[in-house]
């Protein structure tokens, strides 16, 4: 059993964060907890707004009013993270754990050259190199992403989308963090493109021997590439299960409509989307946030919020029907 | 009307602004009711009164109530500057719609002129204006001296603007549907455009008056109006703040200074409706 | 940049400068008479100590214009005259010519704008950032309203105010002129002192609002590029908050700036002409204001054309200079 073997890297329990509203707080991630095993490849799925993203910057501590952080704990390696100064949280982002930016954004500085957005990140985490140095350094992590060392001394706007985001992994690589977490590495990107970006974050993965968290959408890519997935609805985990189990066998009826709302090759029927809307962070229904667009919902649901409950090894799911 | 006034509590821009505005209007009008507006003419009262219960803001080298001149003149002044503004925004409007609108030639060219036009002094250029046609201006024709320049600015950021809409959705959709670009620019852009033109025209008028006063108190106004501008040329002319008449100068000052800053706290008041996404950043 | 981009540029502004000078010699024609002969014959008229002067000037002025000649002739000629620097006589100062006058007043102006815009363009942007930097202190928050306020003033009118407050009120400073009456110009320290002395007030009226417009600006533009992705990222690479602030905000957030510099300065001039003339500073902007009181055409349109030439050639140095501070605009023209 290597489930039990894993030493967990990442530990995220009861994370909550929330936004001020003039008409009342709204829960962006509502208690959230998972573990992240080293060498892992964790998928969170959900629609956008299902706090996916807001959860990702929530780790790193990077939420900016109205938002706030408002409970939980993050524990990388040991280190908890609530604990840390505001000086060393900030060494530990990208030193520990990096992020690689969505790939439909803007996420290198239009004035600077590679070269000296690679140098900064070196010289603020306090790794003093002579020039000769970091030359051979960056050009070693441009080639390690699939770049030539030309790269180093162009400007953002002379790269194609692609070579932006080998970029952008370069830089979170740099200084060899724990975690990596890619938040839409390929949104915006060709398929084509999407797909070597996709192998070149899995190879400097094995390369680095870190953990990676995937923030994304296309259940389809998270498939391929991840190891367990998690899905989120409405700010909360609402299931966590390995990949294979997940597709074949998804416990939570979100999951079910979300896997049976993918296109599969054999049954070429009618698509099915899930129906109903996303519910408003702002105004949710009380109980199980889901239950307006569950086939399965009962007076329980209305009432009761589900409780995350553990369903086996790496294994969580919140219905009460699970 | 609730939402109104709710809104007005968190557009505290548009509130100051337009309060500044109207109370300078019941300044002038009801001043009209206690002062003698032919009090503004010259040798129309002692000279050199410093305020008094009889003439509140005191009296000027030549005989002139000063608070007749203030009542008379707030309004010239404004005057000047809204049929210069109206003037500039409605060429500007034009011009921008037809540039941004069949691009092409027409763009290139009114874009290149207002480009150049605005980088030259606009007041020297008004000067050579004024100087060329002198003999005595009236108010309305320094009201058009002006305009010649207001139309500037406004093509130049409307054009921008109508630009960014011109590639939304809707506009896209209208053009598909077979709508003509008159009815696509009356019916679909102009809705969206309004809050922006209002605040571009109050800058407009801000403009104007600025540059009106330039000119008046360069002593190229007209010399027997009693706006603000010509009573600043008759201070600097006459020295009055050496002479330590302070009073002479002291009411066109604070009125001006009214006027600017009431415009001003209006364009940011309407700037603040027409790009709803500032409204959290400021 | 592109060799293109540059004559493109330099086409630019020689327009501006063609422009400038047809402006100067149609409009006084529009009007019907002609001014300058009017003028002159004026003068002559009133007779007594400049009449052999202008007798010598009508008919240097008819040989010049050549009245008899076509229009366009006179048009060619005047444009030979301009690219020379000769711009005829002061009417009112005869026998000192325009350009000497100009070139008088000329190191005045440029002193006072050149210092007034460079401080309050470097302190309303610095200020600006700060502003809008989540990390500065607190008090920093009650400068927006007073910043505001004088922004909306225009220059002139705070001089007028500071003039009465520092110059009468309390006589810290002088309250007219370039230099103290009596003195004689030299590059001692005593007449150098005295003529920063006197230039404090013009140039604190100048300041003092325009530092408030850069200031509005640059916070917004601040607000605007701190939303940017390339911030964020910034921010999860670890960077120290001074490295993010300085090059990834400010860096990016001063380019609009600049550009808005370019546009500003006309209007920058503008409103110091009227400085100058409210406290009698022996610049560009006085000899305007005498040249208008005294009829003196040639003097104006020399004015004029020499401060529209000046103009276009600082927007030009800026053009020139901006691609070197943002590497995209000479990779989207090629």
């Amino acid at each position: 059993m290597s489930a039990i073997l894993a030493v967990p890297i990442l530990q995220v329990r009861g994370l909550r964060v929330e936004f001020a509203h003039p008409l009342g707080a709204v829960h962006a991630v509502d208690d959230v907890s998972f573990t992240l095993e080293a060498n892992e490849r964790l998928g969170l799925a959900g629609e956008s707004g299902s706090g996916k993203s807001t959860m990702a910057l929530a780790i790193l501590r990077m939420i900016k009013p109205p938002g706030r952080i408002v409970g939980g704990r993050v524990t990388l390696d040991g280190v908890e993270l609530s604990a840390l100064d505001h000086e060393g949280m900030r060494r530990l982002r990208l030193a520990g754990i990096a992020m690689v930016p969505q790939g439909s954004m803007n996420s290198l500085n239009p004035v600077m050259r590679i070269k000296a957005q690679l140098a900064d990140a070196f010289r603020d985490h306090g790794v003093q190199l002579s020039s000769a140095d970091l030359d051979a350094r960056i050009a070693e992590l441009l080639s390690t992403v699939g770049l030539r060392a030309e790269v180093a001394n162009l400007y953002p706007h002379e790269l194609s989308g692609g070579m932006k985001q080998r970029a952008c992994i370069a830089i979170a690589i740099c200084l060899r963090p724990k975690v990596i977490i890619a938040d839409e590495p390929t949104s915006a990107l060709d398929v084509v493109v999407q797909r070597q970006v996709m192998e070149t974050l899995a190879r400097v993965q094995r390369a680095l021997g870190c953990a990676i968290i995937l923030v994304g959408h296309d259940m389809g890519l998270m498939a391929q590439f991840v190891d367990r997935l998690g899905v989120m609805y409405a700010g909360r985990l609402v299931e966590v299960a390995p990949i294979g189990e997940i597709i074949t066998r998804p416990r939570h009826p979100y999951t079910q409509a979300l896997i049976s709302s993918l296109p599969s090759l054999e049954a070429r029927g009618t698509m099915q989307g899930i129906p109903g809307l996303a519910p408003l962070l702002r105004d949710l229904p009380p109980g199980c946030a889901f239950h307006p667009r569950c086939a399965r919902a009962e007076a329980r649901c209305r009432a009761e919020k589900p409780a995350v409950r553990d369903l086996g090894p790496g294994q969580q799911a919140a219905c009460h029907f699970a | 009307m609730n939402g109104f006034t709710r809104y007005l509590g968190r557009n505290l821009s548009l509130v100051v602004g337009s309060g500044l505005l109207l109370f300078l209007l019941a300044f002038v009008v009801v001043g009209h009711f206690i002062v003698d507006v032919e009090d503004a003419r010259a040798l129309s009262v002692r000279p050199l009164q410093p305020p008094s219960w009889r003439y509140p803001f005191g009296t000027d080298r030549q005989g002139r109530d000063l608070l007749a001149v203030m009542v008379a003149g707030t309004p010239l002044t404004l005057r000047i500057g809204f049929i210069a503004g109206i003037l500039g925004v409605g060429i500007g409007t034009v011009l921008a719609f037809v540039a941004a609108y069949y691009r092409g030639w027409a763009d290139t060219i009114i874009r290149g002129i207002a480009d150049i036009g605005l980088t030259v002094p606009g007041l020297l250029v008004l000067i050579i204006i004024a100087v060329g046609i002198r003999g005595g201006l009236s108010v309305n024709q320094m009201a058009l001296v002006v305009a010649s320049l207001a139309w500037l600015n406004p093509t130049r950021t409307i054009r921008s603007q109508v630009l960014s809409l011109r590639e939304r959705g809707y506009v896209e959709i209208a053009r598909m549907s077979g709508m003509s670009g008159p009815a696509i620019i009356f019916f679909e852009l102009m809705p969206n455009l309004l809050p922006y033109l209002a605040a571009t025209l109050v800058n407009a008028v801000s403009s104007a008056i600025l540059a009106s006063i330039g000119l008046e108190v360069l002593g190229l106004g007209p010399i027997d109006a009693p706006t603000l501008g010509m009573t600043l040329y008759w201070v600097n002319f006459n020295a009055a703040m050496i002479n330590g008449w302070w009073w002479w100068w002291l009411a066109p000052t604070v009125i001006i200074v009214l006027v600017f800053l009431g415009l001003f706290f209006v364009t940011v008041g309407l700037d603040e409706i027409a790009n709803p996404r500032l409204r959290k950043s400021a | 940049m592109q060799l293109r981009d540059i004559l493109k540029r330099c086409g630019v502004f020689f327009v501006i400068v063609w422009l400038a000078a047809s402006l100067n010699f149609f409009l006084p024609k529009l009007s019907g008479q002609d001014p300058v002969r009017t003028k002159l014959l004026q003068q002559a008229q009133l007779g007594g100590y400049v009449q052999q002067g202008i007798d010598e000037m009508v008919k240097v002025y008819e040989v010049r214009f050549g009245l008899d000649r076509p229009l366009w002739q006179q048009y060619l000629s005047y444009l030979g005259d301009v690219v020379r620097g000769d711009f005829n006589f002061s009417i009112a100062n005869y026998p000192r010519t325009v350009a000497d006058m100009i070139g008088e007043s000329i190191p005045w102006t440029v002193g006072l704008l050149g210092m007034t815009t460079i401080l309050s363009f470097v302190i309303g942007t610095i200020l600006g950032a700060l502003l809008a930097w989540p990390r500065a202190p607190r008090w920093m928050a009650w400068l927006m309203p007073p910043l505001w306020a004088l922004h909306a003033i225009p220059f002139f009118l705070l001089g007028l105010i500071l003039m009465y407050l520092l110059a009468f009120q309390v006589p810290l400073l002088p309250i007219f002129g370039g230099y103290s009456m009596g003195v004689n110009p030299s590059l001692s320290f005593t007449f150098i002192l005295d003529v920063m002395r006197h230039a404090t007030l013009p140039a604190l009226s100048i300041i003092l609002v325009a530092t408030g417009g850069w200031a509005l600006g640059m916070r917004g533009m601040m607000v605007t590029t701190m939303g940017e992705d390339y911030v964020v990222f910034a921010e999860g690479k670890g960077l120290k908050s001074l490295t993010v602030f300085t090059r990834y905000c400010l860096r990016n957030a001063i380019l609009p700036q600049i550009t808005a510099l370019a546009l500003a300065l006309g209007q920058i001039l503008s409103g110091a002409v009227l400085v100058e003339v409210i406290f009698g500073y022996p610049g560009i902007g006085t000899l305007l204001f005498q040249a208008i009181r005294e009829n003196d055409h040639f003097l104006i349109q020399g004015i004029v054309f020499t401060v529209i030439v000046s103009l276009g050639l600082a927007t030009l140095l800026l053009d020139l200079v901006y691609p070197l501070l943002d590497p995209r605009i000479s990779y989207r023209r090629t």
